[in-house]
């Protein structure tokens, strides 16, 4: 599959999970129990994007000592405990990364 | 001003402060995707056709890693699947439109337009115009998206592999689960998930880590919240 195919495929199925439910449901569809565990989606399918991108190494290997990430994500990670903030978690991830690897 | 005018510009004005973190996103997006040696026009391609942040992030992330075009496609789709939930609540106050509308609201529903969008519609239930203002909200993301994906590829092929920008990208998913740091059954979840999404990376087949560690977390998920509703009962 070329780049541009697949990028035309995922638009497509990006589009059909914005428009089947507007288009097909019929309000009693989906019951206040499914609506309760879609919303831990984010939950369920952000972290394994994170984790992997913090604990794993170029190869695929864990690397737990001498990795500046976890230190940084912590710190992120605190940051957006306190304050909710989007803009503030990145950058202080960020910052304390490159405070790391540079200083 | 005509009724869908109005409509429209308050959901421009109200999804604006929204619009605030869109712009690092977006820059972020942009320089990865040159970095990981897409063109530029693919680039905006993707921005255009996709248009939805962490689709195009995890994208990246699962194209680089190798991962094959099914794998990356389901795991897209899984991604997304917080869209049907939008969907449903907001099908109520759109089952009147046409199919036209129904698919241009489609196309920008997005996590901003959403959340301010649901938030109006319910205020305004028997305003029959009330679409135009997920249309106007969607269409101010639409434009920041564009255009900070262009300042990114422009930054792409400026800013040096050094300074390790790819850590941007667990970050900015860190950064969307601010408001679920603080639930406990939210915790375990996302605990369970990145564990066996890390010790899975190297083992689970087809880089299909990402949609076994989200499943395994869902189903999770469920029997806590199935166990703390027995608790209260």
């Amino acid at each position: 599959m070329s780049n541009i195919t697949l990028i035309i495929y995922c638009g497509l199925i990006t589009f059909l999970t914005r428009f089947s439910m507007i288009a097909l449901l019929k309000k009693e569809m989906f019951n206040d129990r499914i609506r309760e565990v879609l919303s831990y989606v984010p939950s369920a399918i952000f972290p394994a994007i994170i984790f992997p991108a913090i604990f794993l190494d170029n190869n695929g290997s864990i690397l737990i000592e001498d990795n500046p990430k976890i230190l940084a994500a912590i710190i992120a990670t605190g940051v957006g405990v306190f304050t909710k903030n989007i803009l503030a978690t990145i950058f202080s991830g960020l910052a304390s990364y490159w405070a790391i690897i540079f200083i | 001003m005509s009724n869908r005018s109005k409509n429209f510009f308050k959901g421009i004005k109200d999804t604006s402060p929204l619009m605030i973190p869109v712009v690092p996103f977006g820059i972020i997006f942009g320089v990865l995707a040159i970095d990981l040696g897409l063109t530029p026009l693919t680039t905006i391609a993707m921005s255009v056709i996709i248009f939805g942040g962490a689709s195009q992030i995890i994208f990246l992330q699962l194209f680089s890693a190798g991962a094959s075009s099914l794998v990356i496609l389901s795991s897209v789709g899984a991604v997304n699947s917080r869209h049907l939930l939008y969907g449903t609540v907001l099908s109520e106050h759109l089952s009147d439109l046409n199919l036209t509308w129904k698919i241009i609201v489609s196309y920008f529903l997005v996590d901003q337009a959403f959340a301010v969008s649901n938030e109006h519609f319910k205020k305004n239930k028997k305003d029959k115009d009330k679409y135009f203002h997920l249309i106007g909200g969607g269409l101010n993301c639409w434009t920041i998206w564009q255009i900070t994906t262009v300042i990114g590829i422009y930054l792409g092929s400026i800013i040096p592999e050094k300074l390790g920008l790819t850590f941007a990208i667990p970050l900015t998913f860190l950064a969307l689960l601010v408001n679920d740091f603080r639930k406990f059954i939210n915790v375990i979840v996302i605990l369970v998930s990145g564990t066996i999404a890390t010790l899975g990376y190297q083992i689970i087949p087809f880089k299909a880590y990402v949609i076994v560690a989200a499943s395994v977390s869902l189903l999770v998920a469920f029997n806590l919240t199935k166990f703390r509703k027995k608790n209260n009962e």
